[in-house]
């Protein structure tokens, strides 16, 4: 099975992930090689099959529109690593 | 060289839900700050989401009346993307199946009518809000996980007035049919706006300039009023525009580059696992369907020809549906339906507005407009009188015609009577009298006045006019 070529510092990039250059070349022949199984997969012939987003034939699962209690305020922000003003503190955003 | 701007906007729009999305937190404005929060909507590990039935609705329901295709098969993605007001790192939206595509919005334009096709109506979720201070920022997560449908028109607007008219209009269809309040202060709806330039005639598109995020649509017409003239200077400088997204400066009002094409988002969108497919049944739409509305255009001009208002009532009884609904309720049995609207708002409206009574809370029977109106055409009381007949009525509930007979109102068309008046009246005032005999017309009008103020007002007016004519003339 080919190992398919992947842009490890993009993808690296966007999931915000820092990786050495050891790191890099170790994870991008281990993701070449999961999407080697992909390709070994597009080989089989789905011309006469529905794709579909799910593994289960489930579809209309839905609730109905009524309001349930929240978590408490302080409940909700036990796992702030920063808080002022009943507001989750971040990092300045800077766009 | 002659060059035309191609706009399109992505609408979005918070649904009126009582829940969330995806969970049961409320879906409403003001509270504090993460109180109205739980483990789905602050993306914490291990949760499921499940759809609010009510949010699929209304975007079916938006669907229908944006002349859209409500799809039998829609389903649920990730945009994946980091941003502190995101707490999941993906916001769940509908990318390739939406819940509704192909529709058109009609609407007034300059002196005619425009059409603006709509490309998808698409639901997904709100974000938190963000509070910025000196060195840090602050996420409150109470509009997180609020249902939010985006609307995405075509590249049909061709002006900033054009984009302004088709946002209002879009507004009133979507309040009009009980989706969305559209409360602007609230932020219940944003706008991204694309717009390009190219020269008049020529087929293939310019750059596109997207400029994010703006919460008011006079917001989005002064942008575009700068945006524009920006693009085509930039060109005729012999400059050259790229694809880019741009911030609106509303203080400043300019527009400034956000970033360019190099730096676009890829968000790597795919199926949400957490959520399976929406396929509605034909009962379902069928049950949707029954909440389909008749759009405000429409009403608009169902008033102007069934009853015969000008544009400008019409309009009002558009604004204010409910007044609308009531003045139907008289108009149907109405001679002459414009009187009855001048009554409900000129009259009622005042009334309303000064008392603070809602319009279901009234004491008077809406048949008593009616009778108003012909106590007034029949020559029994003055348009005058009749204003404080309705006050009455509206104070205590009194049909008109009892408190014309009550308060003895009733106009004096007696002839005898009114010459009694009117020779009073000259008697009383000798000079304009005599101004009026030597030609001063305005002199009639003062004369006239004393005569009503002796009659206390019952003296019919035209009658007034002419005997008064008779006596200074003879």
């Amino acid at each position: 099975m080919a190992a398919v070529e992947i842009d490890v510092k993009y993808v690296a990039h966007l999931a915000r992930l820092s990786l050495s250059a050891g790191e890099e070349q170790k994870l991008g022949a281990q993701l070449g090689n999961i999407l080697g199984y992909i390709e070994k997969l597009k080989e089989v012939d789905v011309s006469g099959v529905e794709p579909t987003a799910h593994a289960f034939p489930l579809v209309n699962v839905t609730r109905l529109d009524e309001v349930r209690p929240s978590l408490s305020h302080e409940d909700a922000m036990r796992n702030a690593p920063a808080q002022s003003n009943g507001l989750f503190i971040v990092p300045k955003i800077v766009e | 060289m002659d060059y035309e701007p191609v706009i399109g906007l992505e609408t979005h729009v918070q649904l009126k839900t009582k829940s969330k999305m995806w969970c049961g937190c409320a879906n409403a404005f003001g509270a504090p700050p993460n109180t109205n929060v739980c483990p789905v909507c602050l993306g914490l590990p291990g949760v499921l989401p499940v759809a609010n039935e009510e949010a699929l609705r209304l975007t079916a329901l938006t669907g229908l009346l944006l002349n859209c295709t409500v799809s039998r098969h829609a389903k649920f993605d990730r945009k994946n993307y980091f941003y502190p007001d995101m707490p999941k790192n993906y916001q769940i939206t509908q990318y390739d199946k939406p819940s509704t595509m192909n529709g058109s919005v009609e609407f007034e334009f300059g002196a005619g009518m425009a059409r603006v096709r709509i490309t998808r109506a698409h639901l997904e979720e709100d974000v938190g809000k963000n509070f910025h201070f000196d060195r840090t920022s602050g996420v409150d997560f109470n509009r997180a996980g609020v249902p939010l449908m985006e609307i995405v028109s075509e590249p049909d607007l061709t002006s900033a007035d054009m984009a302004y008219e088709y946002l209002n209009a879009l507004k009133d269809i979507l309040v009009y049919g009980g989706v969305s309040d559209c409360d602007m202060e609230k932020g219940m709806v944003r706008c991204d706006v694309n717009v390009s330039v190219r020269p008049r005639g020529r087929k293939e598109l310019g750059a596109k300039i997207e400029i994010k995020n703006m919460n008011s649509f006079s917001g989005v017409r002064r942008a575009l009023e700068y945006e524009i003239p920006r693009q085509i200077e930039t060109l005729e400088k012999g400059g050259k525009l790229i694809q880019s997204t741009r911030r609106w400066d509303d203080v400043a009002a300019v527009t400034e580059e956000m970033r360019t094409k190099e730096h676009a988002h890829d968000y790597r969108y795919f199926p949400e696992p957490d959520l399976m497919p929406f396929q509605p049944t034909a009962a379902w739409l069928q049950e949707v369907s029954r909440r389909v509305v008749e759009l405000p255009l429409a009403r608009k001009q169902r008033f102007m020809r069934d009853y015969q208002l000008p544009a400008s009532d019409a309009q009002t009884f558009v604004w204010d549906a409910a007044l609308g609904n009531y003045f139907e309720g008289i108009a149907k049995q109405a001679k002459n339906p414009k009187a009855a609207a001048n009554w409900v708002i000129n009259n009622l409206r005042a009334k309303l507005a000064e008392s603070g009574v809602a319009l279901g809370d009234l004491k008077f029977q809406p048949g008593a407009i009616l009778e108003l109106i012909e106590l007034v055409d029949s020559g029994k009381i003055s348009g005058k009188i009749a204003q404080d007949v309705f006050a009455e009525t509206f104070a205590t509930g009194d049909a008109p015609a009892r408190i014309v007979e009550k308060k003895s109102l009733a106009q004096v068309s007696d002839t005898g009577a009114i010459e009694k008046f009117c020779e009073q009246a000259i008697m009383a005032n000798p000079g304009p009298a005599a101004d009026y005999r030597a030609g001063k017309m305005a002199a009639l009008n003062f004369l006239k006045g004393q005569v009503m103020k002796l009659s206390k007002g019952k003296a019919n007016p035209a009658l007034v006019g002419e005997v008064l004519e008779r006596k200074l003339k003879g």
